[in-house]
């Protein structure tokens, strides 16, 4: 069963047609750079798809592309950024969101898109991302998940699960992995998300809503490994994850975070677990400055500029 | 062109180093700031995130200083003039971004208000010691721009210098101060803003499918866009090609770091700034920089009173080094003199391009100033070796 099927056999008749039509240039090429392509990824990685995801939610958002930018930091899931025809930014080990905030604060107008991975949003960048949230900072994170690090040759991640053998894990990770979900509301994101890359309709569905969400949305994607998480613990290829996913997630819409913790031998909890209204960083700034001057202040800054 | 009225505070002012360099970096048109507070260059925050708001700008605490020092290279991208501000351990922490900064090409002013080290070292007490760390300090091969101002007027003086020069070059501009300079009030006067040059930013004139961010001008550096104005840039810290592409290959890798180099190194003279003071015809010359240049010119100014012939020759821009300034020096002095409140950095490059001449460091640790008593007795002891008349005792 290829991924097209999977998608196919998920979707409800009148969109079956639409799918199994093969088009003359794929509709997510448009917003890819063409010129850059083949990219980097081994076959059975699941960021392909989550990409795929990202371009089908940002294709049918109605944004101005032109004013979309996407920051991405090191690592497999690091080089999406410079496949995406947008104002695209690979910038250092996981500094991608503080990068994110400086460009997104610099001016307003812009939609600023993070898109990185577990190792460099969690480990290395776990602060920064800690610190954007609690801001509630206009922007969405989307973190692709595969359990390792990749691009570096299958190390332990602060995702990985536990007892699985990872290259600087080898006798079995004893360490236990992050709850991202848990994460990100805790410390303040307002809409928190998690899908597989499996759920390839949902994810468009949740992208679109983070594209949307005035404030700090952080969406989740888990993703195969094929290459080194699967084979290393003899998991099959990515096909076989896919099928895991499907066979294995609980549509968990508005469940408690602290409870969609990844562990062996349970369900995957999927969904859209987090969404609440609060001002973002720039408004409530705006709110507290412009109690606090009056006239004075300026919120649009003369010609260098301002927010 | 001229500055922007509303950022400058035209006046007469007694204010610190710290205070001061706020004030330059507000009138050479710098929007957006973000920090992370340390001792002794908090009050360059403090000020910015005071005036900043009624100015129209952003200012943010980031939670680190690797966050503040890449939040600032996403605020240029985003169009901004841009600035960090930290001391010895948070430079240490910015290392990485100073590298991001280099090979991106990204206008943006970095000031180290610099106390002792190494470590948290002496957190209230000046020291010169960063020197090195900021040419060197990041990985790989490159160059960057370094100011050093001697007084509250030169932090507001130089700043703006330092804003203009990381716009021309696009590259990282370090302002090293101390915490001397950085917490010594002075008075400080603010010219009207017709009277200060701003150099904006390189803004190409290309349209978009014309146009490539690493195509380099005449003078080694590529003209810049800002997101959001359609030009699709992708921007990478990996090696690139002119498209700002990947292109990690050994010719692409050499195209680039040279260029990036030599933008610096080729364009040298014309950043060169050397404030001399009686060099032609001196048979000493005293090398210094920042706060210790002042202490110099006390020492300088007692062996004249001996009889002996001393110039002073104060470097404002540091970096890159005034090779050809210093290679004349050499050709007219009998000795050089070389203070600095460290055990001997920019010594080390002024013995690089000297031969022939013998070189007297005049090392500190660092933690107070240099007594000028020290620095004159080198130099009585660098007239002694050289065989000048009476040694320059009277």
């Amino acid at each position: 069963m290829n991924l097209n099927e999977i998608m196919v056999s998920e979707t409800s008749g009148e969109t079956v047609e639409e799918t199994r039509v093969a088009p003359i240039e794929n509709p997510v090429l448009k917003l890819m750079r063409k010129d850059r392509m083949p990219h980097i990824w081994c076959p059975g990685c699941g960021i392909g798809t989550a990409v795929n995801c990202l371009s089908r939610a940002l294709d049918s958002s109605g944004l101005d592309l032109d004013k979309v930018s996407i920051v991405s930091g090191i690592g497999c899931s690091g080089r999406v950024a410079g496949y995406m025809d947008l104002d695209s930014f690979h910038t250092t080990h996981g500094r991608a969101i503080p990068f994110a905030t400086g460009l997104l604060l610099s001016n307003p107008e812009l939609k600023v898109i993070v898109f990185s991975g577990d190792g460099d949003l969690f480990a290395i960048g776990g602060n920064h991302f800690l610190h954007a949230a609690r801001r509630n900072q206009d922007m969405l994170v989307v973190c692709v998940n595969n359990y390792t690090y990749g691009m570096t040759g299958g190390q332990v991640a602060p995702t990985t699960p536990l007892k699985s053998t990872q290259s600087t894990m080898p006798y079995g990770n004893f360490e236990e992995p992050l709850n991202l979900p848990q994460l990100a509301e805790a410390a303040g994101a307002t809409y928190v998300a998690r899908w597989t890359v499996f759920h390839v309709r949902q994810l468009v569905k949740a992208i679109k809503e983070g594209l949307e969400h005035k404030g700090f949305a952080f969406i989740e994607i888990l993703s195969p490994c094929p290459t080194l998480y699967l084979r290393r613990n003899k998991l099959g290829d990515g096909v076989d994850q896919v099928r895991y996913f499907k066979e294995h997630s609980v549509l968990k819409n508005g469940a408690e975070t602290r409870e969609v913790a990844l562990k062996a031998a349970c369900p995957i909890s999927v969904g859209k677990f987090v969404e609440r209204q609060a001002p973002c960083w720039t408004d409530v700034r705006n709110a507290q400055l412009s109690a606090a001057l009056g006239e004075r202040f300026a919120s649009s800054g003369g010609k260098h500029g301002g927010n | 062109m001229k500055a922007s009225p509303e950022g400058v505070l035209t006046g007469v002012h007694f204010i610190d180093g710290d205070h001061a360099a706020c004030e330059g970096a507000l009138a050479a048109g710098c929007r957006f700031v973000s920090g992370y507070p340390i001792t002794p260059s908090t009050e360059i925050v403090e000020r910015f995130a005071s005036r900043i708001p009624t100015v129209g700008g952003m200012f943010i605490q980031m939670e680190d200083e690797l966050a503040s020092s890449i939040a600032i290279l996403g605020a240029a991208w985003g169009g901004r003039k841009v600035m960090t501000v930290t001391s010895g351990p948070g430079l240490s922490l910015m290392m990485e971004h100073i590298g991001l900064a280099v090979i991106t090409e990204v206008p943006c002013v970095i000031v180290d208000v610099q106390r002792g080290g190494p470590s948290t070292g002496l957190p209230t007490l000046p020291g010169q010691a960063d020197m090195m760390q900021v040419k060197w300090g990041s990985h790989g091969d490159y160059e960057i721009i370094a100011l050093a101002p001697s007084s509250p007027q030169e932090c507001f003086d130089l700043m703006i210098k330092a804003f203009n020069m990381a716009e021309t070059w696009r590259c990282p501009v370090f302002f090293m101060m101390d915490e001397a300079v950085g917490h010594m009030v002075e008075r400080v006067e603010i010219p009207p803003a017709d009277q200060i040059e701003v150099v904006e930013r390189r803004w190409t004139k290309k349209a978009p499918a014309d146009y490539l961010p690493y195509e380099p001008g005449p003078d080694l550096v590529p003209d810049m866009v800002k997101a959001g104005d359609g030009y699709h840039i992708h921007i990478t810290g990996l090696t690139h090609d002119e498209r700002g592409y990947p292109a990690l290959n050994c010719a692409a890798q050499d195209k680039l770091v040279r260029r990036l180099s030599d933008k610096i190194l080729k364009n040298a003279d014309k950043m060169v700034d050397v404030r001399e003071d009686g060099c032609d015809d001196a048979d000493i010359i005293v090398i210094s920089y920042g706060i210790t240049s002042r202490v110099a010119d006390e020492a300088v100014e007692e062996a004249r009173a001996r009889g002996l012939k001393v110039g002073s020759a104060r470097l404002v821009v540091c970096w890159p080094f005034p090779d050809s300034v210093i290679e004349r020096f050499a050709r007219t002095a009998k000795a050089i003199v070389v203070p600095e409140l460290n055990l001997g950095q920019m010594v080390r490059e002024v013995r690089r391009v000297v031969s022939g001449v013998p070189v007297f460091g005049v090392d500190h640790a660092g933690g107070a100033v240099h007594e000028p008593e020290r620095i004159l007795e080198v130099i009585m002891q660098a007239a002694s070796e050289a065989g000048l008349e009476n040694g320059g005792r009277s």
